[in-house]
């Protein structure tokens, strides 16, 4: 984190002022309802507007302190750009996430001290995992006062931010700078520390007043199919950690990714326009059962990648290296009391020649470390449950993010933790004791 | 297509656009391009006695302000009268004459306050072929100062005095530019006319400030670390100019005076106004400035076609249709009603016209979210008071209208309603607000 980190640019100053003064300045605006952090957006516009840059970011900033990265990740096709009212006028929608970015990048860039930090509580938090549910919840207790140390199994703070969002969507500065912004309110950042391996739970519950767990979710578990362990055949999250890190040169090559969700269009988009020679998106079902973005799905198709519907993988074939993906076409059957079930069509197989193979068929969760702590429960699915402000069953503990979710976006995750970290300072404060129903947070 | 040409004080025009005199008439080259443009007539960039009153401009000369982000909504400007030789401007005007002998060159002059100064350009520049002259009595900077400019224009006697001189020494007719820094434009228009002028040209520029560096703390247009009021024009004084144009139109002793009209015009749309409130001509500026001499093509077809589409073969048609449309407040009819209505299929939810309503207005619009979350709207019927306001907030062409209601209530104005007769009661009006001890 020592080196210069400087923004990727999304907008001069004239086409910043030229969208601002688009936005209408709506009452009880739709695009602020949309966002689940609540960014008053037409006030950080008009501030874009009328130059006040500085009051523009705090705007953004204090309703959510990741806000130059949500800017470049949110989904704002079906979030505020989607409820913007100039959709009805047959208009563009203001683009908001550019305009975002343009207004948080000199303050998050520049280390700017927007906030002032509160005088010290006394209090100590432990903050476990330093993606954006971490980040926001750090951010928010150690501008209230309280000693924020924050745990993090990697080399660089910022989870998924960092390590996990494909390059196009959004540069792996614009995470690490986000993350130096927050210490700058005086969070530690214990970086390479895993809980159960550097820092004992019991060392961390007793070490801290309260505990946050942003952990997020796992790796993509192995499909189990035959050819899994040849060379090339890769985690699709893995192929982006290694992207973002500048380890991967993959023109000329051949990809086949499985999956229909973000990560597989993450992958697919970032390998096409990476120069790979074909890129394949292998989805066992239709385009309308995808999970990721239609917008999304646009763009992987204007990039270049080919989407092959109605295919499960049988195995990958290859002589230590993947050569080819076999497949099986797949097809819906409905059964006499009206269920539909996916099923391989006999006698369909087919094979796809290849040199590399992605999963992308979703994260597992973190059940082995969420079980290590004392009270913590979890849904059949192995999502976290909370209460409505993030409480875990450990009286101690709060969770948000992905964990809790099962994934969804980053703006979810720091609304997750911002919501926990008032929750905690309230306990904190008062002794509160909670309240003791909880539930699945998805 | 219809007629565009006009007569003002004798003077055939082929259209009505004129360019008005400042840095787009500056020199002949600029004026025989404005005609090749398709302009009709140019107001020669003021001449002055040089011998007299040397002329030297400092560095910057123009301001302007930006309304979300639309360029020169107003334009400022503390440039003097024309720094160029009167030899040369003598000779550029006989050869733009003589290559466009259709086209109205009218010369706008500035000397000091006395006869002989007047008699002896007036003589030059009517040697050099000028249509009319136009006496400036309203440049609001350096020349006021002088003696001279709005020094002149702002003293109804001063005004008279020197436009007789002007008629006495002049062959051609005599325009006197009215300065808009007084405060009733009817008695400088009489003063005028009272001197023997042919016709009036307004509004020059007002005086103005645009704004402050807020890093220097220096007003624009800077000179080192100064400014000075400026001369203020463009689209915003539009309204000013049309207020003033229409007084004088309007007023009985100054009805019959040619009016060529100035003041924020750019579109044809602009110019229609003007001429329906009782200008001839009129006189552009600012946009010229901004985007050149070919607005006026626009200005010609746009004309054009409106005039066709109202049934109208000549411009002269139009001339005053709406001078007598405009009358004091006490003369309006105070039963006349009309209530905000939504057209809710247009619609787009943007709430603005409810906050518009609620804090600036008189609460007359409701609002709820809908079942899909929107921002929904409805007019409160009995609180309206059929103001506009909403409708001039709704960002939707046509989205909110105002209705006129017909309740069989009588035409009755104030003067009629406090007369010793009312012809009928007073429609009742909406209540408002909360009433202490209620």
């Amino acid at each position: 984190m020592n080196i210069a980190l400087t923004p990727v640019v999304t907008m001069t100053p004239d086409e910043a002022l030229v969208e601002a003064y688009r936005c209408l300045m709506c009452w009880d605006a739709p695009c602020t309802r949309a966002c689940p952090t609540s960014i008053d957006v037409p006030g950080f516009i008009k501030r874009i507007g009328t130059g006040d840059l500085v009051g523009s970011a705090r705007t953004i900033l204090d309703a959510n302190i990741l806000g130059a990265s949500c800017a470049r990740v949110c989904p704002t096709e079906v979030l505020c750009a989607g409820a913007c009212v100039l959709n009805d006028l047959h208009e563009r929608p203001i683009e908001i996430g550019r305009l975002q970015a343009f207004a948080t990048d000199d303050v998050v860039f520049g280390g700017v001290p927007l906030f002032d930090v509160a005088p010290p509580t006394g209090s100590t938090i432990g903050v476990v995992g330093s993606g954006p549910a971490g980040l926001s919840c750090a951010a928010e207790l150690a501008r209230l006062g309280h000693d924020v140390t924050v745990y993090d199994a990697h080399g660089d703070p910022g989870g998924l931010n960092t390590y996990g969002v494909a390059n196009y969507k959004m540069d792996r500065s614009t995470a690490l700078a986000e993350a130096s912004f927050i210490k700058g309110f005086g969070v530690d950042f214990r970086q390479n520390t895993m809980i159960g391996r550097d820092v004992s739970v019991d060392d961390l519950l007793t070490g801290h007043d309260a505990v946050f767990i942003g952990v997020g979710l796992g790796a993509v578990p192995p499909l189990g199919i035959e050819g899994e362990d040849l060379d090339g055949f890769v985690d699709a999250l893995d192929f982006i950690a290694d992207l973002r890190a500048g380890q991967v040169d993959i023109s000329g090559q051949r990809i086949a990714v499985i999956g229909g969700g973000n990560t597989a269009i993450d992958a697919v988009t970032q390998a096409a326009k990476l120069g790979a020679d074909r890129v394949y998106l292998v989805y066992r079902r239709g385009r309308d059962e995808m999970k990721a973005y239609p917008h999304d799905i646009e763009r992987a198709l204007s990039s270049g990648v080919e989407f092959i519907h109605w295919s499960a993988p049988r195995r990958v074939d290859g002589n230590g290296a993947v050569e080819s993906l076999v497949c099986d076409r797949t097809e819906h059957v409905t059964d006499d009391d009206g269920t539909v079930r996916l099923v391989a069509v006999s006698g369909s197989e087919y094979s796809i020649p290849v040199t590399m193979v992605m999963r992308a068929t979703g994260q597992e969760k973190r059940r082995s470390f969420l079980s290590s702590i004392p009270g913590l429960a979890t849904d059949d699915g192995g999502r976290v449950l909370v209460n409505d402000d993030f409480r875990t069953g450990n009286n101690k503990v709060w969770a948000g993010g992905d964990c809790v979710n099962g994934g969804k976006e980053v703006v979810n995750a720091v609304a997750h933790g911002k919501a926990a970290a008032l929750d905690i300072d309230r306990t904190l404060r008062s002794d509160d004791q909670g309240s003791t129903t909880h539930g699945s947070r998805g | 297509m219809a007629d565009l040409s006009v007569n003002i004080c004798g003077i055939e025009s082929p259209n009505p656009f004129w360019l008005a005199s400042a840095p787009p008439t500056n020199t002949g080259d600029q004026v025989a391009r404005a005609f090749d443009a398709g302009w009709g007539g140019a107001v020669w960039k003021t001449l002055g006695d040089e011998a007299e009153n040397p002329i030297e401009n400092v560095y910057s000369r123009y301001s302007s302000i930006d309304i979300n982000g639309q360029r020169m909504a107003g334009l400022n400007n503390i440039e003097l009268i024309t720094d160029r030789s009167l030899e040369l401007n003598l000779i550029e005007i006989a050869e733009v004459k003589r290559r466009y002998p259709d086209n109205v060159v009218v010369v706008s002059l500035m000397v000091d306050s006395n006869a002989d100064a007047w008699d002896s350009i007036i003589k030059q520049v009517e040697q050099a072929g000028a249509d009319a002259i136009e006496l400036n009595f309203g440049c609001p900077h350096g020349m006021s100062e002088r003696g001279m400019g709005a020094a002149v224009g702002q003293v109804p006697e001063y005004t008279c005095d020197i436009t007789g001189w002007a008629k006495a020494s002049a062959t051609v007719p005599v325009f006197v530019k009215l300065t808009p820094n007084i405060t009733d434009i009817r008695v400088a228009a009489r003063a005028a006319k009272n001197g023997g002028a042919d016709a009036v040209s307004l509004i020059n520029t007002i005086n103005s400030i645009t704004g402050v560096d807020l890093d220097s703390f220096t007003p624009r247009p800077v000179v080192g670390n100064q400014s000075s009021h400026g001369g203020y024009c463009g689209p915003a004084v539009k309204p000013i100019a049309l207020n003033m144009v229409a007084s004088i139109a309007a007023d009985p002793f100054t009805q019959d005076l040619p009016i060529s009209g100035i003041g924020g015009i750019a579109t044809w749309e602009d110019v229609a106004e003007y001429i329906l409130l009782g200008s001839t001509t009129i006189q552009v500026c600012t946009a010229v400035m901004h985007h050149g001499y070919r607005i006026v093509e626009d200005m010609t077809e746009g004309l054009s076609n409106y005039l066709d589409s109202k049934g109208m073969s000549s411009v002269n048609e139009l001339r005053g249709l709406s001078v007598n449309k405009v009358t004091d407040w006490q003369s309006l009819d105070i039963n006349y009603v009309v209530k905000a209505t939504i057209d809710q299929d247009k619609c787009i939810h943007c709430g603005l016209c409810y906050i518009a309503c609620q804090d600036g207005a008189h609460q007359a619009i409701g609002t709820k979210r809908s079942d899909d979350d929107k921002t929904d709207v409805w007019i409160i019927d009995d609180l309206c008071v059929g103001c506009n306001l909403c409708s001039l907030v709704c960002p939707v062409q046509d989205c909110i209208t105002m209705e006129e209601r017909e309740f069989g209530q009588t035409h009755m104005s104030w003067n009629d309603f406090t007369g010793e007769d009312p012809p009928g009661e007073l429609f009742p009006r909406p209540k408002h607000g909360i009433t202490i001890g209620e």
